[in-house]
């Protein structure tokens, strides 16, 4: 952590916003200035260094400067005050595959957009392989680029870029790309880079991976940094914070669409809700938080012996879990007119992300559906506690009792917080 | 100013870039490059036919080659003329036409301008070997003169480069640069004695002997860069020491405020884009 790789000081950076964008020279003519515009400061007075070697976060919310302090770094944008230094060769992944012509074939274009970011022919063709291999295109490099599919594309687009062997490689939200095996090998790409202390600058929103894979973060919102440091405490800090900005208002009770229903209809879900334990009805929770799921249902007669169940997916369509009255022993009375049944959740075991529930109202056996409703309410799960390294479900497990059977019976077992953050691939080193 | 070190540094992006100009274009196309050919054989055809033959605007033959062939003589200057019309119209859109690259990725702007440069120059290139061969058809004999030939072009494409910079700038700030130009380089095409000879404007310049209608014409450096085209190939002669150094002086010009203005204002084109 001697020498910075990037030193970013003082840099404001201001954009012009038109009132009415002339851009005719007829209606500059006629005003006698060119246009009438506010200034908007997209970056206020923000300095950091990012040591060499080290990964560095920049988070925020949509809006907050990040990407604008990442075009600056990256001497795209010139800031307005303050400057950017840099130390060694640097590559972007901003958009990948900008650059390319269409009618070039994949061949062309690697050669093109290689020298675009600074590499020389020779090395070029040193490394052609290696690009066409990581992009796993071979049979099609020749083919003119617009036939491509848009995975190709963006994946030769990667190659390129991450084969230029840059010593700080900036990323803006591009992990993103491809299928889930070249995901793996942009992941490996990204930890090789590590590995030979090269310095990456990553902005996302993915604030589960940027907790893990980012040794250092800085915190923007409105262009103002308000937080840098050890990339765990400022992610936790900033998702305290949109979790606590997010939670303000108290959704509406949303009445199931007519579309959504299926069934004999004798009774109806008019809607599901999720309530806090004080009885607050929202549609954020933490892991680790109680909460009571209620389902809203109108008869049009009255039926002896219903039962109720619930349903949940995650957001991949996975399957997470379902409850029903009947496999609970839970026989709710006849019901008739409209009313409400609740399932209370002690202790929400859920890692961070976003769910889907799904209702229904059956008869006691389960051979007759009254209705049905597929999502019929959506809801997000923020970090909470137990914080676990990922996946969908906490256990709220324990490290513990280390056993080094052959020696050495004096050493402690690791605490809770040194297992997680082993797990979570952090190299403290 | 750095703008040496990086045009050392930047010889292969050029390359590149100007490739990527000369191959994208006829892509796709039966004939490919052969169109750069047809084009300009068209349209010397199309005026040969209305200003040769229709009009007869006739020029005097070359002295002291003694050559006389309407097309030939209007090649001399309306193929450089294209060369210029086309650095200037493909510099001016280069940056426009490249925002998505230029607000993604930092490489030195002013590439872009100078590629397509490049581009034009590979066709003005081919045009020229061309001509050569058709003035030797018809009885030049250039050859003796083909250095100069090649620094006239030289000076042609500096000449032209320093207005497109201005004018690709100043593309991104005002959209309609593009438009108002276009008017303004067709006056300044029928401006130049191209289709016609200059001695039809000195014989008006001698009835209306209160304008300096002379002076004024031979302002333009486009008329000079003509001089010297004809000069070489047509009348295959030395050009006039005055008529060299305005065409390397409107050069220098040129190119001095092209890059002052290109630099001055070249920090905010990723954001004006």
């Amino acid at each position: 952590m001697s020498e910075a790789a990037v030193v970013v000081d003082g840099v404001s950076k201001r954009f012009r916003l038109y009132r009415e964008r002339n851009q005719s020279l007829k209606a500059a003519l006629m005003r006698g200035k060119r246009a009438s515009f506010d200034e908007f400061w997209a970056l206020k007075d923000v300095s950091f260094e990012i040591p060499v070697g080290s990964t560095f976060g920049l988070i925020g919310e949509n809006g907050s400067g990040k990407s604008t302090m990442l075009k600056c770094i990256a001497q795209i944008l010139q800031p307005d005050t303050g400057s950017v230094r840099t130390r060694g060769r640097l590559a972007a992944l901003l958009e990948l595959g900008s650059g390319f012509h269409p009618e070039l074939s994949g061949r062309e274009n690697v050669f093109l957009n290689g020298s675009i970011l600074g590499l020389s022919r020779k090395e070029l063709a040193r490394r052609f392989d290696d690009i066409v291999d990581f992009a796993g295109i071979e049979e099609f490099i020749d083919q003119p680029v617009k036939n491509y599919s848009s995975g190709m594309y963006v994946r030769l687009g990667f190659a390129i870029a991450i084969n230029v062997d840059p010593e700080i490689l900036l990323v803006d939200e591009v992990l993103a790309v491809g299928d889930a095996a070249f995901q793996e090998k942009c992941m490996d790409k990204f930890a090789d880079f590590r590995r030979q202390g090269k310095t990456v600058v990553i902005v996302s929103h993915a604030m589960g991976s940027m907790r893990s894979m980012c040794d250092q973060a800085v915190w923007l919102e409105h262009g103002t940094m308000i937080g840098s440091g050890k990339a765990n405490e400022v992610v936790d800090g900033y998702v305290d914070k949109s979790h606590a900005s997010r939670a303000e208002a108290e959704p509406e009770l949303i009445t199931i669409a007519e579309a959504g229903h299926q069934g004999t209809a004798e009774a109806r879900i008019t809607a599901v809700e999720l309530l806090t334990d004080a009885g607050r009805r929202q549609t954020r929770f933490r892991t680790g938080e109680g909460l009571t799921i209620r389902l809203h249902y109108a008869c049009t007669e009255s039926i002896e012996r219903p039962a109720f169940g619930f349903a949940l997916e995650n957001s991949d369509g996975v399957y997470v879990w379902a409850h029903n009255t009947i496999d609970a022993g839970y026989h709710p009375g006849p019901i008739s007119g409209s009313g409400t049944v609740d399932l209370v959740v002690p202790a929400l075991p859920l890692q961070p992300g976003s769910f889907e529930l799904t209702a229904s109202i059956v008869n006691d056996t389960g051979t007759h559906i009254y209705d049905f409703v597929r999502d019929c309410v959506r809801f997000h799960v923020d970090f909470g506690t137990p914080r676990e390294s990922g996946g969908i479900v906490t256990f709220g497990g324990r490290w513990a009792n280390l056993r080094n059977t052959t020696a050495d019976t004096t050493r402690t077992a690791p605490t809770l917080e040194e297992g997680l953050s082993v797990t979570a691939g952090r190299d403290d080193a | 100013m750095s703008m040496t070190s990086e045009l050392m540094d930047s010889r292969e992006l050029l390359y590149n870039l100007t490739m990527r100009e000369v191959r994208g274009k006829y892509k796709r196309s039966v004939l490919g490059q052969t169109w750069s050919l047809i084009n300009p054989i068209a349209t010397l055809a199309i005026y040969t036919a209305v200003f040769g033959i229709v009009l007869r605007a006739l020029p005097p033959a070359g002295d002291p080659s003694g050559v006389n062939v309407f097309a030939v003589w209007l090649a001399c200057a309306l193929l450089p003329w294209n060369f210029f019309n086309n650095t200037v119209v493909g510099g001016m859109g280069s940056l426009l036409g490249n925002g998505n690259l230029i607000q993604k990725v930092y490489f030195p702007r002013w590439t872009l301008v100078v590629a397509s440069m490049l581009a034009s120059l590979v066709t003005f290139g081919f045009e020229l070997l061309v001509l050569l061969v058709a003035c030797v058809l018809f009885g030049s004999m250039p050859w003796i003169w083909i250095p100069g030939i090649l620094l006239t072009v030289v000076f042609l494409g500096l000449f032209g480069l320093g207005i497109a910079m201005m004018l690709s700038v100043a593309n991104v700030y005002f959209r309609d640069t593009a438009q108002f130009i276009g008017i303004f380089l067709q006056i300044w095409f029928y401006a130049t004695p191209i289709l016609y000879p200059i001695t039809l404007i000195s014989a008006r310049a001698n009835t209306h002997p209160d304008i300096p209608l002379m002076f004024l014409y031979r302002l333009n450096p486009m008329e000079r860069f003509s001089v010297l085209f004809r000069n070489f190939f047509y009348d295959n002669r030395m050009p006039e020491l005055s008529d060299i150094a305005f065409c390397v002086g409107a050069a220098a010009v040129s190119m001095a405020l092209g890059i002052w203005v290109f630099t001055k204002f070249q920090a905010r084109i990723a954001e004006e884009l």
